[in-house]
């Protein structure tokens, strides 16, 4: 069944700070094999200008999909959660996320398409720090595969 | 934010080093953990195969992750990434085995622009499919 066009253009409340940790993004920066100092020395990072720790560049995507979630199981939009696979995703980073961010979230549904009865649905994440400054902004497009004929 | 390559030593073709990425199904276990996606398509064999994939398979954003690799080694700062696209084309099968599989990442200078970026193209292989499609970065260099 096509998804409701009425939700284009919908957005949902910011979601409560998240606060980007040294130790999560060390522990992000091992589970990717990343082993620049920078993700984990702030020295290093401060030889490149950075403040502190900075995040590897798609770390942002375990906050903007969470607030995602909050959409896609909008019982309202009626996406069928379980056929869902991530089709694409894209970043454009202000700066790069860093240790003592508190980051929230605004998620906007820019999309919604029916194609050979696949559900599409591009989500807009923009991400800002406590100061209210644009950090990044994170893409999203989800397909909600077609369910098999019965 | 200082790259470690400058924009008048790269041209239009110029590559980068390319690299091969092992994952294992101990990866995909580290990585559930560390971003918070804990789809069991990502280390259920059984409930991979209910759902109609071959085996369990890694996340793409663990794929996505991987392949900008290329790009941060390359400018030694990862804050250099202005932007970062990807388009999840084909899963990357991870058998349960000691080896598991492997991605493969090349990625060149495609284009010049302004305010000292370059766009940089990446393509990931594993298995001989290509896993990436339309993966590309915008890089600001010294």
């Amino acid at each position: 069944m096509a998804l409701d066009q009425s939700f284009v253009g919908r957005t949902y409340p910011p979601t409560a700070p998240y606060e980007v940790g040294r130790e999560k993004i060390r522990e992000f920066a091992e589970a990717v094999g990343e082993s620049n100092p920078v993700y984990t020395d702030p020295e290093a990072a401060k030889e490149f200008g950075h403040p502190d720790v900075i995040a590897p560049p798609t770390f942002v995507f375990s906050i903007t999909f969470r607030d995602a979630g909050q959409v896609v199981r909008d019982p309202q939009l009626g996406l069928d959660y379980s056929r869902v696979v991530h089709g694409d995703q894209k970043f454009a980073y202000s700066r790069p996320v860093r240790a003592g961010d508190r980051l929230t979230v605004t998620s906007t549904i820019e999309a919604v398409k029916s194609m050979a009865g696949n559900d599409i649905l591009d989500i807009r994440g923009e991400v800002h720090d406590e100061a209210g400054e644009h950090v990044v902004t994170a893409w999203t497009k989800l397909v909600a595969r077609a369910a098999e004929e019965a | 934010m200082t790259a470690k390559i400058a924009y008048d030593d790269v041209e239009v073709g110029t590559e980068l080093p390319a690299q091969t990425f092992p994952v294992t199904r101990e990866s995909l276990v580290r990585y559930a953990g560390a971003s918070g996606d804990f789809n069991p398509i990502h280390w259920n064999e059984k409930f991979a195969k209910e759902v109609g994939l071959p085996d369990v398979i890694a996340h793409g954003m663990f794929t996505m992750a991987e392949a900008i690799r290329v790009v941060t080694d390359w400018t030694g700062d990862p804050g250099a990434i202005v932007e970062y696209g990807v388009r999840f084309t084909k899963p990357v099968v991870v058998p349960n085995d000691d080896s598991g599989a492997e991605i493969e990442v090349g990625a060149k200078v495609a284009a010049k622009l302004d305010d000292n970026t370059v766009r940089v193209d990446l393509t990931a292989r594993s298995a001989g499919q290509k896993v990436l499609g339309m993966s590309r970065a915008i890089v600001r260099l010294a």
